[in-house]
Parts: C-alpha cells; structure tokens; sequence
C-alpha cells in the first residue's frame, strides 16, 4: 500500500474518530455491553464458586475468559459493519464512493476502526475482571494475544459478509450487523467443549476459527499448555473465511455498481 | 491533440433486461475547458448519466472516457482527478465543517491540506463556519461547504448536480457568479445537470437535451433559442418536453 492509499485509509479512520470525540454516546456504547456483560458474568462466577467452594475455580475462570474473548470476536465484527453503516446513515457514502478510494482500502479502514472499537471496548471489561473478580487474562501467557488476534479476524470475515448482505439488500439489513454473531455463539463452544455439542453439530463448530480458540483457552487455563494446533487451526481457518468473504463482499460491491444500489443505498 | 474531458460513445443503460433503457445510446465528447449542461425532465437520464460518468454505476453498454482514463479499467486515475457535488448527497452531520474538508482532503490525497481548507474557506465564505458541525448549517451554508468539498482536490472536471436546487434567488446568484469566475480562473470543465434553465443558459456554452434518455437537441443556449425561434431556455424545453413541432427559425 502506498502513500496515497495509506492515507486515504487515515481519512476514513479520521472521519469515524471525529465523530466519536464530537458524540460521546457513541463513546459509552462502545464500552456499554462488554462492562455489563462482564458484571453479570463474573457474579454469576462468583456464586458457583461459593457453592463449589473453590474461588480459584477453573470453572470460573473458563467462563470469564469465555466472555472477555467472546466479546472480541463481537466488537471486531460490529466495529466493521457498524461503521460502515456510520456512511450509511450519514448519506454520505455517495461521496466517499466517487472519491479515489478502493473498496480494499475502504475494507482496510473498517479493520482499523474495528480494532479501536474492540480495544475501547474490551480493555475497560479486561480491567473489570482483574479489579473485581482476580481474573486477569494476560495469565494464559502471549498465547492470548493469539487468541485476540484469530478472533479479531473472525470478526472481520462475518462483517466482510454482512456487508455484502448490506450492499446486496440496502439497510434493511443493517439488523444483522447486531445480531449474527449472537448466532454462531452456540457452534463456538465458547463456555463448553466442542465434545459436549452432537457428533454432526462437531464438523460445523470446528470449522469455524472460534471453537479453536476456546478450545486453547480452556487448555490454557485448565492445564497452562499451548494447544498449538488449534491455534494453527483458528489462523488457518481466518484465512479461509476471510479470502472467502472478501470475495463476496467484491462481488457484491460490483454487483451494486451494475444495479444501481450505491445510488440510494440507504433506502 | 488533447484528449476531451468527456468522452461518451454509444452509453446505454438498462436497470433491468425488460426495462426500457434510463440511458439509450448517449454519445458526446465534451473539451477540456467547457462548461455543459445535462438537461431534462424527471426520468430523462441525467442523474444516471452523471453516475455512469462517476463510476458510481457500471453502463450497460458503451463506453466512457473522463481526462483521457477509460472508466471501465482505469476510473481511479480518473477519479483522483475529477470531483462531484449535489445537495442530495450530504456530508456528515456530526462533523465540523472543517473536519469534513479535512476527511476529503485525505482521500484525495491533497498537498498541504490545512492550507487549501483555508483558502477554500476564504474564497467560499465560510470561514466563520469551520468549527461548526455541518448539519447545523443552512441550506445555502451547506451548499457553500458542498462545494468547497468538491473543490478540494482542485479538479480539472467538476460534475454538479443541480447546484443550486432549493437555494434562495440571492444565494443561488452567488453560486453561480462564483463558478463562473472559478471556471475563468482555472480553466476547469464542468458539467451540470440543472432544472433551472437560467442557470443553464448563464453558465453554459453547451446544452445536451436528454428525453427518455436519448440527447434529443443540443446546442449552445443562444443556437437552441434561435432553432425553436423562443426567448428562453424553458420555452425551448418545454416544447422538447412535450414534443411540440420546432418552429423554424
């Protein structure tokens, strides 16, 4: 990339930064849920805990970890999409369209916007979970800066698709943009082990990046090894589903040009 | 030979197979340096042909060349080089006036950004109006702003929507003494698509007369006057408009 293409990159990412320092609703929202979620869940660890009577339980600590790495992967795929609908609302994607800048590099900016929203999200639940409830998750070792980064990517690939579905049936698709990771929730063994779901529900959860990643975790923290093949497995797993979706998400976008759809996506 | 800035040949455009075609075998070639005006009534092709120009829409048939780039494989380059502006395409709410241009300034990867946004805003009035968030401004403020964007990146083609659609007689007079004196200055060709058809014969030396998106006449404002044997530009596309018979000059 050069430096044009580096800084029409910057653009976009300005563009969504100057509405967040001029909106702070936006600001609180971004941090809202994953504080709440990590509220809930680290009282409920709590009291299984005291009825286990174990506060060092690995139960508890699977599910606060369950949580925390949950919420990257949702951060990463909302942060995409929901800034891409930000152009959208604003009617003002006509401009940035007819500016020089390629959807890739578009794409590129949506990532980077994806990865503020997931840091100023998640950080302030992570120092929640250490504060209130001893959990820190940085425990498990460098293995989990593989596991943010396998989920993160994961969340760009869901969002690369869920703007495609934008692009192919306008905003009245923008619900999916809040909703469809809630939907791969039970196939990513976030809180249980691949082994719990049925045998022919098994295939489908390991072919998704997430399900390694929880996997791993729960080795990490239950056993402190580094499960390297599910880590493996989760990267590789990315790449296909990112390439996969980029291509629709391509696709699509052309497609919008052939139809007309980029003139009145917001309708 | 310079290449013209606008080049069309034979550009259709079908939304659907069995729709009838928003564009129909539209050809010009439009030289660096002109100003034109698209005009037409509803439906007669002007906001497709602008968006087929622009990259936004991909022709069904035809070709287009902007500032000697094929469009079809080559409309970045194109792009970098052009600029567009309508009041139906708005600019973020949330951000500063100042923070919109910068944002533009960014994408067209312009030099010395801080200072062009200041002499934009010098020359556009609108100074004043930096810090302010742009959907508080108002219609005429917005349209100022809509302008200054599409200047940013000092455009040899600028493509205008209906510049003036839904401004004041005072504002909208402003507007175009504005562009006019722009286009004395740097030479810039621009092409407008306008109902208002004062507009058109002030700022235009030549006038595509689109219908159900064929160029049914064209010419400039005084040689369509005279072949229609009218006083003004709406008479003449009022007859075009309801196919009255030309009268002979």
């Amino acid at each position: 990339m050069n430096r044009a293409a580096l800084r029409r990159v910057w653009g976009i990412i300005y563009r969504h930064l100057a509405l967040y320092r001029r909106s702070w609703p936006r600001v609180v929202e971004l941090m809202y849920w994953p504080v709440l979620q990590m509220v809930v869940w680290g009282f409920v660890t709590s009291y299984l805990a005291g009825v286990q009577g174990n506060t060092a339980s690995v139960a508890a600590g699977v599910l606060l970890g369950g949580v925390l790495l949950w919420e990257v992967a949702l951060r990463s795929q909302m942060g995409f999409s929901l800034s891409f609908l930000e152009e959208i609302w604003s009617r003002n994607l006509g401009h940035v369209f007819v500016s020089p800048l390629r959807p890739r590099e578009l794409v590129a900016a949506l990532m980077g916007m994806s990865v503020i929203r997931v840091l100023v999200g998640v950080l302030p639940a992570m120092l929640m979970a250490w504060l209130l409830y001893s959990f820190g998750i940085l425990t498990m070792g460098p293995v989990v800066v593989g596991f943010f980064a396998a989920l993160l990517v994961m969340g760009w690939a869901v969002a690369l698709g869920v703007t495609a579905l934008i692009l192919r049936y306008g905003a009245g698709a923008e619900a999916l943009a809040w909703s469809i990771l809630f939907g791969l929730t039970p196939f990513s063994a976030v809180f249980y082990p691949v082994a719990i779901l049925p045998g022919w529900l098994q295939p489908v959860a390991l072919a998704l990046p997430s399900a390694h990643v929880f996997e791993g975790m729960r080795a990490a923290l239950r056993d402190g090894t580094v499960e390297t093949g599910h880590l493996l497995a989760a990267f590789a797993l990315d790449a296909l589903w990112l390439a996969l979706m980029g291509y629709v998400f391509l696709r699509q976008f052309e497609s919008a040009r052939v139809r007309g759809a980029l003139l009145n996506i917001g309708e | 030979m310079e290449t013209p800035a606008i080049l069309a040949e034979a550009l259709s455009k079908r939304y659907a197979p069995d729709a009838p075609p928003a564009v129909d075998a539209l050809s010009f070639s439009m030289p660096r340096g002109a100003t034109w005006g698209l005009l037409g009534g509803n439906g007669a092709g002007k906001t497709t042909t602008i968006a087929m120009l622009l990259g936004l829409l991909v022709p069904s048939g035809g070709r287009i060349s902007v500032l000697g780039h094929d469009m079809a494989r080559d409309r970045f380059s194109a792009l970098a080089r052009m600029n567009f502006s309508s009041p139906y395409i708005a600019l973020p709410a949330r951000l500063s006036v100042a923070e919109n241009l910068r944002v533009y300034a960014h994408l067209y990867d312009v030099p010395e950004a801080e200072r062009r946004i200041g002499e934009l805003a010098g020359q556009l009035q609108l100074t004043d109006l930096l810090d302010r968030p742009a959907g508080e401004l108002s219609a005429g403020q917005k349209t100022r702003v809509a302008l200054a964007k599409s200047l940013v990146n000092r455009p040899e083609l600028l493509l205008l929507d209906e510049p003036t659609a839904s401004l004041d007689p005072d504002t909208g007079d402003w507007v175009r003494s504005w562009l006019e004196r722009y286009r004395a200055e740097t030479g810039c060709s621009i092409l407008l698509a306008s109902h208002n058809m004062a507009e058109v014969e002030r700022l235009c030396g030549h006038v595509l007369m689109l219908k159900q998106g064929r160029v049914v006449d064209s010419g400039s404002p005084a040689g369509l006057l005279g072949k229609y044997g009218r006083e003004d530009l709406e008479q003449v596309f009022l007859d075009i408009a309801r196919g009255r018979q030309r009268v002979p000059a």
